[in-house]
């Protein structure tokens, strides 16, 4: 697995230490485990993610086989409401909101400001610790009878009602907060103070930006999530009546503790894709990005408007209309950051040279998805719109096309344009270009039929729906396990290319940034020289040095 | 290193904080109708403000500390402020 | 703070960056704390603005004395503290190990006044789901409901709760700030520990300085 080259016969038989790679430089269970460096934790959460996608996959395909007929029978309706609750609570927290940062993010952020490791790389192991914590937290309690209050843990229900595990499941959840609360603060921290000489901020990678402005939303919405499950078991323990009506309660309020971090959640979740996104496209369009301080400025935007907006969730719940009407006007606000960005990426595309490699068909995937995604929020944004399509599978869809049409193909685009250098391996192109189209093409099967369908009126989180929704639903599910395959296929081929995969150079992309001017993988320490930075990122105009 | 701590200055602030403490303890004896809370927080918020700008030593720091503090403040603002003015503003626009 | 060698981690360039990294980020630190809390005051002022009647109620119940003798501490680890910081600073062990010590020894002296501040709460009828009665709280000018007056409690325990918890990690950190101290592992050139455990400190005690108003100064006694 190293890019090892003949050693010239020379005094030492030991290799000089910039040339073992950080995988080899030991072995055992212990290093791994006990490891401070960042590209060993990236990889120690490549590991845990990947299984929750998974897990999280394998609930949703028995709850889509259950809807293949309208009285389906797989399921009683109890199971049914634990299954898409697991499915929901393990996407969002255990593989949404870390898959991009802690894989990717973890991986590259020191490597693209020049440093040698994070600010605090024992902090960084802790933040893994904690997810695997609050993972096996939830899993106990999927395993011993389950949650079925939905992700978003509405009270009164989750609080006086719900005899199933809600506070182990919650506990769970609160525990992961803290791993991405601490991984915020490492990226934060990291950013300001390890650049290397040169690198001014506005020579920084966009995915370094998007990954800063990511870590704004893990800092300052996660804590609030922690006070609101605490108090939510707190309620459910002990019935002081916080959110419960009957005894004086407000349910709102848990929503509006809940949604003030839940919906910058999604910003954490579709941000670092974004940077993705941004980093691919000027390479496989051999050009600059177009309007680079747009896009940089746009990502802080998203993450301080996203704050904002929190409201939308609630517009049929009984808040002020007042209220509705103000996070509606935010809401058609924030989608402008976005906006911006969809047309810088595209103006890049334009006079470009276009490669059409599997991390680039995975970006041409996410832009065209999130735009769908994106426009039909403002249809949710709207407020007599909403109150219309409110709990249907229009919302469904809207989000799974961010979410997955979106967030898992930036993932996927990522993983791919990185995968040479985090194993010096390259994956089977023809592989890649085949799942990325099966997974395209299963992804718009299974979702495009749910935006018809809710609004034609069918419920969410019901098991059991009308007739003549029936032709959609089988199409969704049909869909849907055309989805699974395309995922199953990068799960063996990247495996496969381990082993058996052409061995990638230090930059197989000929791509800019400081990550590609270092072997694949990578030294223990990143860079034998820390780099000095004497120019702008992207230029690709002028042609790439490819180093060794 | 980065800045000097200054002790003499360390005990007039903490002179100045327990003036105030007695202040607002002293208040709560006389009836300021409307005004109890305000006053009440706002001592509290100035005794707040001594021991961050300096015992905290915001005040010898680099901007982007000054940021990271405000920041806090502006995010806690938006959480009070938006979810405020839902309950301030249920009887208005009523159908 | 690597093991036995030297007191600068590997990936920092020199002490001074490593310790500006260490105060940066517990700044960002204490941002994500001040929003933990402001959960709370966000549910408690949403409630206060409902039910004033009964928060004052509740607040006058509570014992002032307790609350100002507490803050009047506090205050003073806080000066204790910050004489710490500036002993590590300025090389005198003596002086940072004496101010660590004292600082913790005053945060657990807050921590004991409280015990017995709950313990008096316990017997005057304060805890609910313990010791709360109904009975108590009827047939008072201005009419208030018990059961408000109980959501008012049970904002001033759980935030004097997660105080108190914060506090005796603080009081941990102090220690552990102390027997390293001692032991002579601070320099003027490295004491990012003791800054930013001071940093902590103070934060807490900041935490405590709205609570009081909040919670035992609500209206006129």
């Amino acid at each position: 697995m190293s890019t090892a080259t003949l050693q010239p016969p020379s005094e030492e038989s030991r290799p000089a230490p910039m040339e073992v790679n950080y995988l080899d430089v030991e072995y055992g269970v212990k290093s791994w485990l006990l490891t401070t460096d960042h590209k060993r934790i990236a990889l120690l959460y490549l590991i845990s993610i990947t299984i929750m996608f998974f897990l999280g996959g394998a609930f949703i395909a028995v709850v889509r086989t259950h809807l293949l007929t309208p009285s389906g029978a797989l399921l009683d309706a109890d199971t049914y409401n634990k299954f898409f609750t697991m499915h929901g609570i393990i996407m969002v927290f255990f593989f949404l909101i870390p898959a991009v940062p802690a894989v990717l993010g973890n991986f590259l952020l020191p490597m693209m400001i020049g440093a040698k490791d994070l600010a605090f790389p024992r902090l960084n192991l802790l933040s893994w610790y904690l997810y695997m914590f609050g993972a096996a937290f939830t899993l106990w309690a999927v395993l011993s009878g389950g949650v079925d209050t939905g992700w978003t843990f509405y009270t009164p229900y989750s609080t006086a009602s719900s005899h199933t595990n809600v506070i182990p499941a919650a506990l769970g959840i609160f525990i992961t907060g803290f791993s991405s609360i601490l991984t915020g603060l490492n990226f934060i921290v990291t950013t300001h103070r390890m650049r290397a000489p040169g690198l001014t901020w506005f020579r920084l990678p966009l995915m370094v930006w998007s990954l800063y402005a990511t870590s704004i939303i893990m800092l300052l919405g996660t804590p609030v999530l922690a006070c609101t499950i605490l108090l939510l078991a707190i309620e459910r323990t002990l019935g002081i009546g916080i959110f419960d009506p009957a005894l004086g309660g407000d349910p709102i309020l848990f929503q509006h503790l809940f949604w003030f971090y839940s919906h910058p959640a999604v910003y954490i979740m579709i941000l670092p894709g974004m940077g993705v996104i941004s980093e691919v496209i000027p390479c496989f369009s051999r050009k600059n990005i177009y309007g680079y301080s747009f896009v940089a400025f746009s990502s802080v935007a998203i993450a301080v408007f996203g704050f904002l907006v929190w409201g939308h969730h609630m517009f049929v719940a009984g808040q002020s209309v007042f209220a509705a009407m103000v996070f509606s006007l935010l809401s058609y606000l924030v989608a402008i950051p976005s906006a911006i960005k969809v047309f810088t990426w595209t103006a890049t595309l334009y006079k470009g040279s276009i490669a059409f490699d599997t991390p680039m068909l995975y970006a041409f995937g996410f832009i065209a998805m999130f735009t769908v995604g994106g426009l039909t929020g403002l249809f949710l944004a709207a407020l007599g719109l909403n109150v219309h399509v409110h709990d249907t599978y229009f919302v469904i869809a809207h989000f799974h096309f961010i979410m997955v049409g979106g967030m898992v193909m930036a993932y996927m685009s990522g993983l791919h344009f990185w995968w040479p250098k985090m194993t010096g391996r390259m994956y089977p192109e023809g592989w890649g270009r085949l799942a990325a189209l099966i997974i395209f093409v299963g992804f718009v099967l299974t979702f495009l039929p749910q935006f018809v369908v809710g609004y034609l009126g069918m419920p969410r989180r019901s098991h059991h729906y009308a007739p003549e929704f029936q032709v959609l639903n089988v199409m969704s599910t049909a869909g849907a396990s055309i989805l699974s395959v395309g995922y199953v296929l990068p799960l063996v081929y990247l495996i496969w290319s381990l082993g058996y995969g052409k061995l990638a150079g230090p930059n197989p992309w000929k791509a800019t940034g400081l990550e590609w001017q270092t072997p694949s993988p990578p030294p223990p320490d990143n860079f034998a020289v820390t780099p000095t930075v004497t120019e702008a990122p992207y230029q690709y105009a002028k042609g790439v040095n490819v180093v060794g | 290193m980065s800045h000097m701590t200054q002790p003499d200055r360390y005990v007039l602030v903490f002179l100045a904080l327990l003036a105030l403490t007695a202040a607002t303890v002293g208040l709560t004896y006389v009836d300021l109708g409307a005004w109890h809370s305000i006053v009440g927080l706002t001592i509290a918020a100035a005794k707040a403000l001594l021991i961050v700008l300096f015992f905290m030593h915001l005040f010898r720091s680099k901007s982007v500390i000054w940021v990271i503090a405000l920041s806090g403040l502006f995010w806690l603002g938006i959480l009070l402020i938006l979810t405020l003015t839902d309950y301030a503003t249920r009887s208005w626009l009523t159908y | 703070m690597s093991a036995n060698h030297s007191s600068l981690a590997h990936h920092f360039a020199d002490h001074e960056q490593q310790h500006e990294v260490a105060v940066l980020g517990m700044w960002v630190f204490l941002a994500t704390e001040l929003m933990v809390f402001g959960a709370l005051f966000a549910g408690y002022a949403v409630y206060r603005a409902q039910y004033p009647a009964e928060f004052a109620a509740g607040s006058r119940a509570l014992n002032i004395w307790f609350g100002g003798i507490n803050t009047v501490v506090l205050l003073s680890s806080s000066l204790t503290m910050a004489l710490g910081v500036h002993g590590a600073q300025v090389g005198r062990r003596n002086v940072a190990v004496m101010c660590l010590a004292l600082t913790a020894l005053l945060g657990t002296a807050f921590l004991v006044i409280k015990g017995f501040e709950y313990h008096g709460d316990y017997v005057e009828h304060l805890v609910p789901g313990l010791s709360f009665s109904d009975q108590d709280w009827l047939g008072r000018e201005p009419h208030v409901h018990p059961e408000k007056v109980k959501l008012f409690l049970f904002f001033y325990y759980t935030m004097t709760g997660l105080h108190g918890v914060h506090l005796l990690i603080g009081i941990v950190f102090m220690t552990v700030l102390t027997i390293l101290a001692w032991r002579g592992r601070f320099t003027p050139q490295y004491y990012g520990p003791i800054e930013v455990g001071g940093l902590y400190w103070h934060f807490v005690d900041v935490v405590w300085l709205f609570l009081l108003p909040l919670l035992y100064l609500i209206g006129p006694r």
